[in-house]
């Protein structure tokens, strides 16, 4: 009797016990990094969505003797049903394209330019990551932080743990990344686009184009992305498959509740899961190493060298149009919508009070979303022609 | 393959097919508006 009481009392205590035991160590770490996350998502308003799931999948993941993660675990369900199938960021990608408004590009087609300068530091990421030791899978993974959307990074980072050329820990490290640099934009743009150009430039009006876009012309731009990508880069149509599906359902105008469905059921419940999947990969014994670190490191790096491309096309568009074009705009060309476009504009109006950039940058921003899926997406194509996949 | 071809490469083709395809892009697009735009009286475009 006493015997079964003690083993009894032993079981209640070995969470406690092995918390405390060095081998508890990079746990106890990690519940800190999840507390921090809490903590960034509810005070700070950091991407709350994502940041919040993905928290508590890394508390549930790293309490003491955690069995979520192991096989038949309720996180590892979530995991082999939507990350380890890159099912999640689809649906996600569904919901965004019932979510954007194509119409300030296809007011401003040119702007789509922007959407490719700012994906220059997806590559030269790579080259970083590549000259500091990643090996081929996990420098690409690391290079599409650039392209600041996070179901890219998750679908292509899981695409490569899939086939086992990556960790699969790194995929929560590459997510938690994406999304914590994404929601930072706000903070690491504007000191750039100050650096960057003259005071004279961020000046630089912008009259209102008042150009009509038919309907029509919003519902077969979906169809054409859509064959575009199918033929230059088939391996990303999943990707610009599901964004683009998003947005036909929404232009279409006769399906209103599947596009109410995607903004928001299949939204919410992908972001849900694959927040929690994700916060699940992040045990601590496997998460914790200095290449974690480097990939935070190289992140950041992507981001910068993004805006500093769209920026540096935006000031040679400036010269060859003759002070026509605010450079600011440049600096949208990336994937984070809205976001990017409203520090234009506010950038824009600190310089000049009668400015309003914020249509233009509206067109920049969605060429971005479009230019750092398609970026991605002839990744991969290429990768594939390589047989590297 | 080594890491040096592996990188110059993706960032040649990758970066010079993102900005050609997205110009191309662009094209369309503003092909795709023109023959969009509402005929006016006479069957020329507004």
């Amino acid at each position: 009797m006493s015997e079964a009481i003690l083993n009894a009392l032993q079981a209640l205590g070995a969470g406690a016990h092995h918390i405390i035991s060095p081998a508890g160590v990079p746990n106890l770490v990690m519940i800190g990094v999840a507390l921090a996350m809490f903590w960034l998502a509810i005070r700070k308003g950091v991407e709350p969505l994502l940041l919040l799931p993905i928290a508590f999948g890394c508390l549930l993941a790293n309490l003491p003797l955690s069995e979520v993660m192991d096989q038949g675990g309720f996180l590892k369900v979530l995991f082999d049903m939507g990350i380890g199938n890159e099912l999640f960021p689809l649906l996600i990608f569904v919901g965004i394209g019932s979510m954007t408004d194509f119409t300030p590009l296809l007011q401003r087609p040119y702007m789509m330019l922007f959407g490719a300068a700012g994906q220059l530091g997806i590559f030269l990421t790579l080259i970083v990551a590549l000259a500091l030791g990643f090996p081929k899978a996990l420098a690409v993974s690391v290079a599409v932080i650039g392209a600041c959307d996070g179901p890219t990074v998750i679908y292509v980072s899981n695409l490569f743990a899939g086939k086992g050329m990556i960790d699969t820990s790194m995929v929560g490290a590459l997510a938690v990344a994406a999304y914590s640099y994404m929601a930072l934009v706000p903070i690491i743009q504007p000191p750039i686009m100050r650096l960057l150009t003259t005071a004279k430039e961020r000046a630089t009006p912008m009259p209102p184009v008042k150009a009509r876009i038919p309907k029509s012309a919003l519902v077969y731009f979906p169809i054409l992305v859509t064959i575009l990508t199918g033929i230059i880069a088939p391996k990303g149509l999943p990707l610009m498959g599901a964004i683009m599906l998003g947005n036909f359902l929404k232009v279409s105008g006769v399906v209103e509740r599947l596009t109410k469905a995607s903004e928001n059921e299949i939204a919410n419940v992908s972001t849900l899961f694959l927040g929690l999947a994700i916060g699940g990969t992040m045990a601590g014994p496997e998460f914790l190493k200095p290449q974690t670190l480097m990939v935070f490191a190289l992140g950041l790096m992507a981001i910068v060298v993004d805006t500093v491309g769209g920026l540096l096309l935006g000031k040679l568009w400036y010269l060859l149009s003759g002070g026509k074009m605010n450079p600011l705009i440049g600096a949208a060309g990336i994937s984070a919508y809205p976001m990017a476009a409203r520090i234009v504009q506010v950038e824009g109006l600190r310089a000049n009070h009668q400015n309003h950039l914020l249509m233009h940058a509206m067109g920049a921003n969605t060429g971005g979303q479009i230019g750092s899926v398609m970026a991605a997406s002839i990744m991969l194509a290429i990768l594939k022609g390589m047989g590297l996949i | 393959m080594d890491n040096t071809t592996f990188g110059l490469t993706m960032l040649l083709v990758g970066m010079g097919g993102t900005l050609l395809t997205l110009w191309i892009l662009a094209v369309l697009i503003s092909w795709l508006t023109r023959l969009c735009q509402p005929r006016a009286k006479g069957g020329r475009h507004e």
